[in-house]
């Protein structure tokens, strides 16, 4: 399978034919543009190697990420990044190389965070190996952790080794009635305890907090902040996981803007808020002034917005890059890719 | 003269006290912490602030000379090793917190800033700053985001990577860029990810955001003795199968507790093979019930003794024993060399068995110490540098670990870095391909290549010349280490 691949990617270099890295096909609505032939990487599937008590998981790109979190849970471990599905055929390769992360981001880390090794077929066809399935490992740059989010800008990903957690021993979800800026103060100041909080959202005066660890520390925290109960918890943050809450309904452009988690509340229009602040999603239109407004407003607060799905991509959907950061990315693209065959476009125009 | 010339050039663009040249002035700067290995610098510079960095760039970029970054030189791996043509710049007065946030759990400091420094600065917020490198009390945050430190709660708590949320980088093409920011995330590619742990080879840090995280409000230990190696490495399998991520899980070899003992008095085992330190962190609560699963499942993995620490100052006691491993190899031996390779853990009683077979072929003592969560190995191999050969044989001996940690599936190191020291071990863990791959990220951030050059990556004409020696030798390879 592997030399299939290679193959193709040296069929496509020589001719110069862009090539679209795609596996279950469950996030081609992100990004900036598609283009180029499908390569499609599902057949390149299955679980390397798991041991549990190294926590670690190795497996090919094409692997439904369904499979995985199967035989984690066999073993009551998990990706503790809790990378959205967004489809039935997610598959391990796109949701590192799209390097999204679910509710459990705040606290455990981003998908980079758990990378420990890589295989990647780059633009001249060789296959390279970087990092290992090991959690220490400063041998080299740290190219397997550039490869998260990379939108598959750097080469084709055949096979990572991600650092997994064990599942919490007990887990609550509080609920408490609060506005935007008393949400986001207390999200702020929570974070500056020893507090097991594991995941947040706040929507239209309800903040949802999810406790997760010891059953002493979990019932401790509840003692100590009170609130309401969530029943049936895991549904809700599965489904906020997936934007299967009804914020994200209907056609409006979403917007994700990535903030200090202590920027204040911003007066942008409907937006529901995790990761302590830190991630805040927007509905708002995708015209030039509106983008541009939104933009102004993320960067002001020290982050930056991105249209995450649905609008009019021509207003950009990455936050522009500067210009000394921009000529690193060329350069690190031109090294790895230099036929520049690997989704262009998908990042920048 | 090449070094008045370089000199002149850079007095005119810093302060007079910012510039040094007289051997007698630049001595300090010879080495690292891997003293073994000393060279001169050409000159040495000690910027005020980011212009004056800016400017020293300028100056070496325009007179093609090498640059050299050092924070308070205690890295085991001669990443701050100096080159006789090239210019250091130390970060010893880029040394202020700038801002400590505890809203935000945050602060902004300058490279030279201590790693201990900043936990200090932000305990009356009841904050602190994770990674703890045992060098903490005088290694900086520039030095340890060149390095990807880790240290001994990194299993739970992370390492640099985890635990810096931005970096403001001068660049060798006279840029001043952030990576990363106050934000979780930046667009783009993850710059921030890739320079950390590049070794001072892509810019120069002239300031970090650091997170902060929350004080525990106490900690437990458990000390568990262990009759054999293996047994050891299997309980601690089994912890973590049991679900458990301790803050923080050692392991010492009956060589080594016998090495701290008298040095720490900390009450080891000395008839155990192995002890195991074994440490829960929270609310009192949380930690009795993580203690008592950690003590349930070490009897069930056949601990021949458990203790558990009653207070604060006996848990510091048993501690110290393997934090001051490193002294008190320095105690009992002229010299020592400390070695760094990770493994993953299953193979860790095959590992210390052939480690111990190589101790009759080298003819000198190891004595092991072992981040046991995360498979970081520390063997001391003791030697004494005045009696000929010793240390080429200590050199030898831990190429041949390194080479070993490669051949179980894990790396040549985990956390103190490659530098002038595993240069050539990286040959025996990477390809050419990875090689060329890892020249593509260095000149994606420094075309001229002058940025610690020579260092973490070697050539591929490096790595052939060792691959002939391979062959001829018909065994690992290790050349000496570059000579000055």
């Amino acid at each position: 399978m592997v030399e299939h691949l290679q193959d193709q990617v040296r069929s496509a270099a020589h001719e110069k034919r862009a090539l679209r890295i795609r596996g279950g096909g469950t996030k081609d609505w992100y990004g900036q543009s598609l283009g180029g032939e499908i390569l499609d990487t599902r057949a390149h599937s299955g679980i390397v190697d798991y041991e549990p008590t190294e926590l670690v998981i190795t497996a090919r790109c094409g692997t439904p990420l369904v499979e995985i979190e199967a035989a984690l849970l066999e073993q009551r471990q998990m990706l503790a990044f809790e990378p959205p599905h967004f489809g039935a055929g997610a598959t391990l390769g796109g949701a590192i190389a799209s390097g999204l992360s679910g509710p459990r981001r705040a606290s455990s880390g981003a998908v980079r965070d758990f990378v420990l090794g890589a295989k990647l077929l780059d633009g001249k066809g060789d296959v390279l190996a970087f990092g290992g399935q090991v959690m220490k490992n400063v041998a080299g740059y740290d190219v397997a952790r550039l490869l998260a989010g990379s939108l598959g800008t750097l080469g084709l990903l055949l096979e990572v080794s991600v650092k997994v957690l064990p599942i919490a021993v007990a887990e609550t979800t509080l609920c408490f009635a609060m506005n935007e800026p008393d949400a986001i103060r207390k999200l702020n100041e929570w974070a500056g305890q020893p507090l097991p909080v594991s995941a947040s959202c706040w929507h239209e005066g309800v903040l949802a907090l999810r406790l997760s660890g010891a059953r002493a520390a979990v019932s401790d925290a509840v003692r100590l902040l009170g609130g309401e109960v969530m029943p049936d918890c895991a549904a809700f943050w599965a489904g906020l996981r997936e934007q299967r809450h009804v914020f994200f309904g209907g056609d409006m452009p979403l917007w994700r803007l990535s903030l200090p988690s202590t920027a204040g509340a911003l007066a942008l229009g409907e937006q529901l808020i995790e990761w302590g602040g830190a991630q805040r999603w927007l509905r708002a239109p995708s015209d030039a002034d509106t983008a541009q407004r939104i933009r102004a407003a993320a960067g002001a607060a020290g982050g930056h917005a991105t249209l995450f799905r649905g609008g009019d991509k021509r207003v950009g959907v990455f936050q522009p890059l500067a210009p000394a950061i921009a000529r690193i990315h060329a350069r690190l693209r031109a090294g790895f890719d230099p036929a520049g065959i690997f989704n262009p476009g998908r990042m920048h125009q | 003269m090449r070094r008045a010339e370089v000199a002149r050039a850079l007095r005119a663009v810093l302060p007079e006290r910012c510039v040094l040249a007289d051997p007698e002035d630049t001595r300090p700067y010879e080495c690292d912490g891997l003293a073994a290995y000393r060279q001169l610098p050409m000159v040495v510079t000690l910027p005020d602030n980011e212009a004056q960095v800016l400017a020293i760039l300028q100056v070496c970029r325009e007179l093609r000379v090498p640059i050299v970054p050092r924070g308070a030189g205690t890295g085991l791996s001669g990443g701050a090793q100096p080159l006789a043509d090239g210019v250091v710049i130390s970060t010893a007065r880029l040394n202020r917190i700038l801002r400590v946030e505890p809203y935000a759990r945050t602060a902004v400091v300058q490279p030279g800033v201590r790693n201990l420094a900043i936990s200090e600065a932000a305990a009356p917020f009841d904050l602190y700053y994770a990674p703890d490198p045992s060098s903490q009390i005088a290694c900086t945050i520039g030095g340890n985001v060149a390095e990807n430190s880790g240290g001994v709660h990194c299993l739970k708590y992370g390492l640099t990577v985890h635990n810096v949320l931005r970096v403001r980088v001068c660049t060798i093409e006279g840029d001043v860029i952030e990576l990363g920011g106050e934000a979780l995330d930046a667009p783009g590619l993850d710059l921030l990810a890739v320079f950390i742990g590049s070794e001072g080879m892509l810019g120069i840090v002239t300031e970090v955001t650091v997170k902060l995280v929350p004080k525990p409000a106490m900690a437990q230990v458990i000390m568990a003795s262990f009759d054999d190696v293996a047994a050891g490495g299997n309980a601690v399998a089994s912890v973590i199968a049991a679900g458990i991520i301790p803050a923080g899980l050692e392991m010492m070899d009956r060589t080594s507790s016998r090495m701290v003992e008298p040095f720490v008095k900390a009450g080891y085992d000395l008839d155990a093979a192995a002890i195991l330190l074994c440490e829960a962190d929270g609310t009192a609560l949380e930690v009795a019930e993580e203690i008592e699963r950690m003590a349930q499942v070490l009897t069930a993995a056949g601990a021949s003794a458990i203790t558990v620490s009653q207070d604060e100052a006996e848990r510091l006691r048993f501690w110290s024993g393997r934090k001051n491993a490193f002294p008190a190899a320095g105690r009992i031996s002229p010299d020592y060399y400390c070695m760094d390779g990770t493994i993953p853990r299953k193979h860790l009683a095959r590992v210390l068995a052939r480690i111990e077979e190589m101790e009759g072929i080298y003819g000198l003592r190891c004595a092991n110490v072992f981040h046991a969560g995360d498979g970081n190995m520390h063997p001391l191999i003791l030697f004494d540098a005045n009696q000929p050969g010793e240390l080429q044989r200590a050199e030898d001996f831990g190429a041949a670990i390194l080479a070993l940690c490669v051949e179980v599936g894990g790396t040549i190191t985990g956390e103190h870095g490659v530098g002038v020291e595993k240069i050539d071990s990286m040959c025996v863990q990477f390809g050419a391909k990875e090689l060329e791959a890892f020249f593509t990220v260095k000149r994606a951030f420094d075309p001229g290549m002058l940025l610690n050059p020579n260092k973490a990556i070697p050539t591929l004409n490096r790595c052939a010349e060792l691959g002939r020696m391979r062959v001829s030798g018909g065994v690992l390879p290790f050349a000496g280490l570059p000579r000055f």
